[in-house]
């Protein structure tokens, strides 16, 4: 066998076609895992070496309330925010799907804010909108309602301010159910229609049914992504006020970059880790029972 | 017929309000950069600017700590189209590999990108900015470049969802004609798959632009601030407190973000919904 024959067999090419994912993969996922992953049971402040201490970070951490606190926190942002954006975007994207002259002006418009909503540009904006001083409430005052409103400075709405940024971005979720939309066979509706079927109970039997695939996989993503979330809530607050918007990651990042303490971050991401895979698993488990699949 | 035509207009106009309740905050912001510091926060409520002025842009773009917004936009410039060439060109080979070559533990092979497209950057960020550290690279872009010439899932997907969609029988032509596994990506496959190439050139694009996080980790000097990072240092309190500079370099920043939306927005629609929509 030649060189260019071994070349060109099926396998050989394609590990060649593959191998920077490979060495990609081990280099910057893999590696970093492995080396958290001992960095977990240690102390480790990137001065000095680090010192094995065992369990003493997991231990700790669960005596911790900020990290209780950053938790509870994440959860209730996540929780609320992305199946709010989802609702939103299938609201929008039902009205949206009526056939108009004007729908792709509409669709552009809806789609911006979440093109541009993860920037820094827009969460200094956002900062500024909900200040005291802000837009929001000079646009209250001007309709008579309470305009002194410290939306950033108060514990019951502070973590609001940062929702209503999340859900304002429902627009590519809107994108991606108007082309799911446009699947569902109109057939369907029209035999739903012959045998009398109301409005929603076509959205219910028929609509709803057959985007969940879509809303299964948009739910996974984007709990995993609100998790995770850390620009807002670095920028417009802080995690201000007494720690009720901090973000798990802010603090995560808090730990180990502003005191220093690479190994108690490192086991704070493996909590993470393991709280995330497992949400994905018990979606994973129970999607057989709400998602439709047609092949089925 | 006119209950009908009622009904339209009505659908119209709560949809056009609604729109305009969407892009307010974003119309603000642009207004806002024109007007005078002191104007922004006394008249929030008005839209339009007493007078149209560009001086805050003038004031913005002279930057902080010595260092000017032209230094910034230059760095984002610098690391977006690295990092986007990058994963352009390694997402095509290893798409092209995935979607056409069979070989041993694919499957398992395709399963370790599932994960790797899963993983958050935060759960790595920390044993990544140690090896980082000890590479000498932190204060450098290469952290923020280098990992992307190993490819992107989501631009590894997007292109194999593409390359599915050609027939084989080109590529069983092309071998029947002497062609290799590398001349058929080459000269068949790549020149098929320019839009999905440049789907994910422009979503990258964008990220790399947004991107905050990373920056905010591996970089360190003023000088080599992105525009994003930047913008956050910009907007500090203790900086200075001239919102109308700092919304002038926001308005700014958005640009090319403006521009691929207005220009290109058909590709953004095809990747959100081909790769939305996957299970």
């Amino acid at each position: 066998m030649t060189i260019s024959q071994r070349l060109n067999k099926e396998n050989t090419a394609g590990y060649i076609f593959i191998s920077l994912f490979i060495i990609g993969f081990l280099a910057f996922t893999i590696v970093p895992i492995g080396v958290s992953f001992v960095l977990s049971f240690t102390d480790y402040d990137i001065l000095s070496a680090p010192t094995f201490i065992g369990l003493n970070n997991f231990k700790e951490m669960f005596q911790d309330p900020t990290f209780w606190q950053s938790m509870g926190v994440t959860f209730y942002y996540a929780l609320v925010s992305v199946p709010l954006r989802l609702i939103f975007a299938l609201l929008v994207a039902m009205i949206l799907v009526r056939p108009s002259k004007a729908s792709g002006v509409y669709r552009a418009v809806y789609y911006l804010p979440s093109i541009i909503g993860s920037s820094v540009a827009v969460a200094v904006l956002w900062k500024r909108l909900f200040a005291s001083d802000g837009a929001i409430n000079a646009l209250l005052a001007l309709v008579g309602l309470p305009s002194d409103t410290a939306w950033l400075a108060q514990t019951n709405t502070a973590l609001w301010v940062l929702i209503i940024l999340a859900v304002w971005q429902f627009g590519s979720s809107m994108l991606i159910f108007l082309s799911g939309l446009k699947q569902i066979p109109v057939s369907y509706y029209e035999a739903a229609t012959i045998d009398g079927a109301s409005g929603p109970k076509k959205f219910f039997s028929i609509t709803l049914p057959m985007l969940t695939p879509v809303i299964f996989f948009n739910l996974v993503m984007q709990l995993i992504n609100g998790f995770m979330a850390f620009t807002q809530c670095y920028i417009i607050t802080g995690g201000k006020p007494l720690n009720t918007t901090l973000f798990y990651s802010v603090y995560m990042y808090q730990c180990s970059f502003q005191f220093n303490r690479m190994g108690y971050g490192c086991a704070m991401a493996w909590i993470m880790l393991i709280l995330v895979a497992a949400m994905t698993g018990i979606l994973f488990k129970t999607s057989n029972k709400w998602v439709y699949y047609e092949s089925k | 017929m006119s209950a009908r035509k009622n009904r339209t207009v009505i659908y119209h106009i709560l949809v056009c309000l609604f729109g305009l309740v969407m892009i307010y905050p974003v119309l603000w912001m642009i207004m806002s950069s024109f007007k005078n510091s002191s104007e922004i926060f006394q008249n929030a409520d008005s839209l339009l600017p007493a007078s149209f002025k560009f001086s805050n842009y003038a004031n913005g773009w002279s930057g902080f700590g010595g260092v000017s917004f032209s230094v910034f936009f230059k760095n984002s410039f610098v690391i977006c189209i690295l990092a986007t060439v990058g994963t352009v060109i390694s997402s095509a080979i290893i798409a092209y590999g995935f979607a056409r070559c069979n070989f041993k533990f694919r499957n398992f092979w395709f399963g370790c990108m599932l994960i790797s497209m899963m993983m958050p950057f935060q759960m790595i960020m920390i044993p990544q900015f140690i090896i980082f550290k000890k590479l000498n690279w932190v204060g450098t872009f290469l952290p923020l470049i280098v990992p992307y010439f190993f490819g992107l899932p989501f631009g590894i997907f997007l292109i194999m969802q593409f390359i599915r969609g050609i027939p084989k029988e080109l590529d069983e032509a092309a071998k029947i004609d002497g062609c290799s596994t590398y001349g058929i990506f080459g000269r068949i496959i790549l020149p098929l798959i320019v839009p999905a190439l440049i789907t994910t050139a422009i979503f990258q694009f964008m990220w790399r632009w947004d991107d905050f996080l990373a920056a905010l980790l591996f970089l360190n000097k003023p000088s080599r601030y992105p525009v994003s990072l930047a913008l956050k240092m910009f907007s500090d309190p203790s900086a200075q407190s001239d919102w109308g500079a700092m919304f002038a370099m926001a308005t700014l920043s958005l640009v090319p973000i403006f521009i691929i939306f207005i220009c290109l927005q058909k590709y953004l629609v095809e990747g959100i919904s081909t790769t939305g929509m996957k299970d």
